[in-house]
């Protein structure tokens, strides 16, 4: 749309003329549709559109960003102007600034969307969470609720080393979830995911999840959690579902690979990390079952896209390769810092917020076995899925996560379901002590990933299969 | 005409005189400075604009919003929104609009401080960049104006300007860290410089601290730490819906807590910069929760109320058909005492070390990190220390301890006979999260559960 980069070309025109030796601009042009049913009711339909310019300008060593809704041509100028006076102010505590060179791209991207999820009618969309909210209740769930999201992006990114590019990028999930509240607990089931499952898809995402077929079962395990025992306390072997160990991927490596933390950007906040760029290369962060893969080309992850928010063509390479550290989630700035030749890796949640590092797809590639040879080659254990709680410290070091569900296992069988099942450990120890994992791999979505400051929420992927680790603390409670 | 009254106008027009109509309309100007390793790394600043329109008519309910504020696409959203109503599901649980109502008295904003300059950001910033000395700062300078309007078919009509100012850091030593934060109505209350140096105190007292056993510890918890038991409890526990669906821990006119206990949710609190009034138009007054340890209110929107069968308390938010109505202006009372003065070593001020020196042995705790919800029922949380943790043995802060996990019911740690001390004075912080804020003393409390070290 011509007035679309009309107007970010005139904000990096201003910002140049302004003084700026860098500048950028993304309009952003997004609809947003959300849909949430209790008990077989819909209590919110959510529509929303948002439009506006984010410019980025460099003066000297300093930066400055200047988001608004107004696309005038007299609106964007300011824009630009009013990102150097920022930059300007930043000068007054400067510091280093500098970007690793880059190809000035000129190009467009689309997810691939078979049925867009925004023009299916709204009572269809409602039919299915109702349905699948009254089935929950009536297999006697105290709390019946059901959700689906959509995204569709459209932007436009300029720069003034020449990049022109344009993307349209769909995304859309949903589940749903059944609480069961005892006298002194609750008890959760979610389906496919406490969260729901999200993809760069079209409406065939969440057709194929099929959600009302699960409804029963949901409900069902909800309230057998609250008759089950309580999940043993001590250390044993750990089988984690692919859905609990996406979370943990994000959190315990994702996080812990993103250069802005590791440079101290985020320490005030989000935190820092326990990786040491001297260490690149060398340092073992898990078995050698463990290769991650950063991978922003993965077709139809919800970290997928065609360039990130600086202009970077989507890319593909290691975190980590047979269980050594050797990569890192980098935009061009933090790359320069760091003293690292790639970037690709900087996105923003919307228009007005500034592009940051940020998770792609940050993902297991396949291992040699299922889920079914994990389980009967363990002969003492316990099986936990579906995340329902999750902590970890500012070094991402130190985690605790909660599952759904759990089971005993027992000379290579599930045996009784179990509750509140939790584990506790250190990133590098944890990874080190995985010893099966699953090619079962599925490109889970998580669609509330917090960072920076203003907040901004973000959208990653995570490939990941059903692992074993090995003497792993389970059981805590307050 | 507002822009609000020309959408209720022209949505009223779209779908007749019958149908409940109200419009939103939030003009936000947000600015922060941020730093990391003593420089000014991120620097931004955003105007938005965003309408929300909602309809309920026949049975059903529509909410659409936009960025876009010029004529067409006002009109835009008025025919989407009538569009979705026409198609989209049966809405039972609707409550209804509120009628006109007049709102509390508010004080005049003060706009310098809604509307900083990036220079006075950055002065600041370096105000307390310098304090730090030697050591590495981080953080940031924000300051944020939003002007809400609200009108609907009711006749309720509310307008209200919210100005807010907040310095959040830390200073680094290659083993510690140390906070200080602070949030006003008024920039001319922030002192960058006291806060770097109150954040530089603090690391300098962590330095090189020791490994301890996990177990039960006496803790004084200093406000920084507790305003995340306030949030907490707020979030999960004071939460009308979910009070309504049987997964919070309270219950209305019952000694849940310390006879100590008072918490308001109070838009006007000091210096905590509050609306007053909410999404559906609602007035917002003073809400007492909890008086003297016994449970006295929560918090609702307008369906939950009408599911609970009691008014709304004016805590409708963007979010709250689906996750509850909130406090968002929480303030637990201290107890009288003499303001606090500044203090020499790792204690916040003379209040904090003031319960300190009742503490045989335990812990005093800067900050909570990350902290997540086991379950709502007991509201047991997992989280960690962060930015300074000490031992305390017979009233003296005797060494710094290194950061741990814990895992403990919120409301068990303040029920009666838990809360050893509250402290004098409550100063206020921002959330990290969103637009809340909270008073929080120093807690003195007689057991908190630590499952887990350094090591794991």
């Amino acid at each position: 749309m011509s007035s679309y980069l009309d107007a970010a070309d005139a904000a990096v025109e201003h910002a140049l003329a302004s003084g700026a030796r860098y500048a950028d601009a993304r309009v952003m042009y997004r609809r947003t549709e959300s849909m949430s049913a209790r008990n077989g009711d819909v209590e919110a339909l959510d529509q929303g559109e948002s439009v506006g310019v984010g410019v980025r300008a460099l003066v000297g060593s300093s930066w400055g960003f200047f988001a608004t809704p107004h696309l005038d041509l007299p609106a964007a100028r300011a824009a630009g102007r009013q990102a150097v006076e920022i930059a300007r102010a930043s000068a007054h505590v400067p510091g280093p600034a500098a970007m690793i060179p880059a190809e000035p791209e000129v190009g467009s991207w689309s997810s691939e969307c078979l049925v867009d999820p925004l023009s299916v009618p709204l009572s269809d969309k409602g039919d299915l969470l109702t349905a699948a909210t009254a089935e929950m209740r009536k297999q006697g769930a105290d709390i019946a609720t059901g959700l689906y999201q959509i995204w569709d992006t459209r932007k436009w990114f300029v720069s003034s080393e020449g990049h022109r590019i344009e993307q349209h990028i769909r995304e859309c999930g949903g589940g749903i979830s059944a609480t069961a509240v005892g006298d002194r607990e609750t008890q959760v089931r979610s389906y496919p995911s406490r969260r729901g499952q999200y993809g760069t898809r079209g409406w065939e995402l969440v057709t194929e999840i099929g959600l009302a077929a699960q409804a029963a079962r949901v409900a069902d395990e909800a309230q057998a959690l609250l008759r089950a025992p309580q999940c043993l306390a001590g250390e044993t072997a750990l089988i984690l579902g692919g859905e609990q160990l996406a979370l943990q991927i994000h959190e315990s490596v994702g996080h812990a690979i993103e250069l802005d933390r590791i440079l101290g950007w985020e320490a005030a906040y989000a935190g820092t990390s326990w990786l040491d760029l001297a260490e690149l290369g060398k340092l073992r962060y898990g078995s050698g079952l463990m290769n991650i893969v950063i991978d922003a080309t993965y077709p139809g992850a919800l970290g997928s896209f065609g360039y990130d928010d600086e202009g970077t063509k989507a890319g593909k390479h290691d975190a980590v390769r047979d269980g050594i550290w050797t990569g890192v989630l980098a935009g061009r700035e933090s790359a320069a810092v760091a003293g690292l030749d790639y970037a690709g890796s900087v996105r923003s949640m919307d228009w007005s917020g500034l592009p940051i590092v940020r998770m792609t797809n940050v993902g297991l590639e396949p291992g040699p076995h299922t889920l079914d040879e994990i389980i009967a080659a363990t002969d003492d254990g316990v099986f936990m899925d579906m995340n329902r709680s999750w902590s970890i410290d500012d070094k991402r070091l130190n985690f605790q996560f909660g599952c759904e569900i759990g089971y005993e296992v027992k000379n290579g069988e599930l045996g009784r379901m179990l509750k509140n099942p939790t584990y506790t450990g250190i990133g590098p120890t944890f990874w080190q002590s995985m010893d099966m994992l699953s090619s079962e791999i599925v490109a889970w979505g998580t669609p509330n990933c917090g960072k920076g400051q203003p907040g901004q929420i973000g959208h990653t992927g995570h490939p990941a299969a059903p692992a074993r680790f090995q003497n792993v603390r389970v059981g805590v409670r307050g | 005409m507002t822009i609000a009254e020309q959408v209720l106008q022209a949505a009223r027009q779209a779908v007749g005189g019958s149908a409940d109509v109200d419009v939103n309309v939030a003009h936000t100007h947000e600015a922060l400075t941020r730093f990391a390793n003593s420089y000014i790394h991120q620097n931004v600043a955003s105007d938005t604009a965003t309408v929300t329109l909602r309809i309920h008519r026949g049975g059903r309910t529509a909410v659409n919003t936009t960025t876009v504020t010029d004529d067409a696409a006002l009109a835009a959203l008025v025919e989407r929104t009538a569009a979705a109503v026409r198609v989209s599901p049966k809405d039972p649980g609707w409550a209804g609009l509120s009628g006109p109502a007049a709102l509390p008295h508010s004080p005049s904003p003060d706009l310098a401080t809604g509307e900083a300059a990036p220079d006075d950001r950055a002065e600041e910033v370096k105000a307390y960049i310098e304090a730090v000395g030697g050591l590495t700062a981080a953080g940031f300078y924000r300051n944020r104006m939003v002007v809400t309007e609200y009108v609907n078919s009711e006749g309720q009509s509310a307008h209200g300007t919210v100005v807010e100012a907040a310095i959040d850091g830390i200073a680094k030593t290659p083993t510690s860290d140390g906070a200080a934060r602070q949030a006003s109505r008024l920039m001319t209350d922030l002192d960058g410089a006291a806060l770097g140096a109150r954040a530089a105190a603090k690391a300098l007292a962590s330095q090189d601290p020791i490994e301890i056993d996990p177990g039960e510890y006496e803790v004084v918890l200093e406000p920084t730490a507790a305003s995340d038991v306030l949030w907490i409890l707020g979030g999960f526990g004071f939460n009308g819906k979910a009070c309504n669906e049987g997964t919070s821990f309270v219950k209305l006119g019952e000694q849940q807590f310390d006879p100590t206990v008072t918490l308001t949710d109070d838009p006007l609190s000091g210096p905590a910069a509050g609306t007053l009034f909410d999404a559906e138009g609602t007035p917002r007054p003073a809400l007492t929760l909890v008086r003297n340890g016994v449970t006295r209110a929560v918090t609702h929107d307008r369906r939950s109320a009408r599911e609970a069968g009691v008014p709304s308390t004016g805590h409708a938010g963007a979010e709250s058909a689906v996750h509850g109505a909130e406090p968002v202006n929480l303030r637990l009372e201290p107890i009288p005492g003499p303001p606090p003065t500044e203090v020499e070593g790792p204690a916040a001020d003379s209040a904090v070390l003031a319960l300190v020196a009742a503490v045989r042995r335990g812990l005093l705790v800067t900050d909570h990190w990350y902290t997540r919800c086991l379950d709502p029922r007991r509201l047991v949380m997992t989280g960690l220390t962060r930015n300074g943790v000490w031992l305390i043995e017979n009233g003296e802060i005797t060494r710094p301890v290194k950061n741990l996990r814990f895992t403990q019911s919120y409301p068990e740690a303040l029920a009666p006979g838990r809360v050893l001390g509250i402290g004098t004075h409550a100063p206020a912080f921002a959330s990290k999260y969103g637009a809340a804020s909270a008073m929080a003393p120093a807690l003195h409390l007689a057991g908190w559960n630590f499952t887990g070290g350094a090591s794991g």
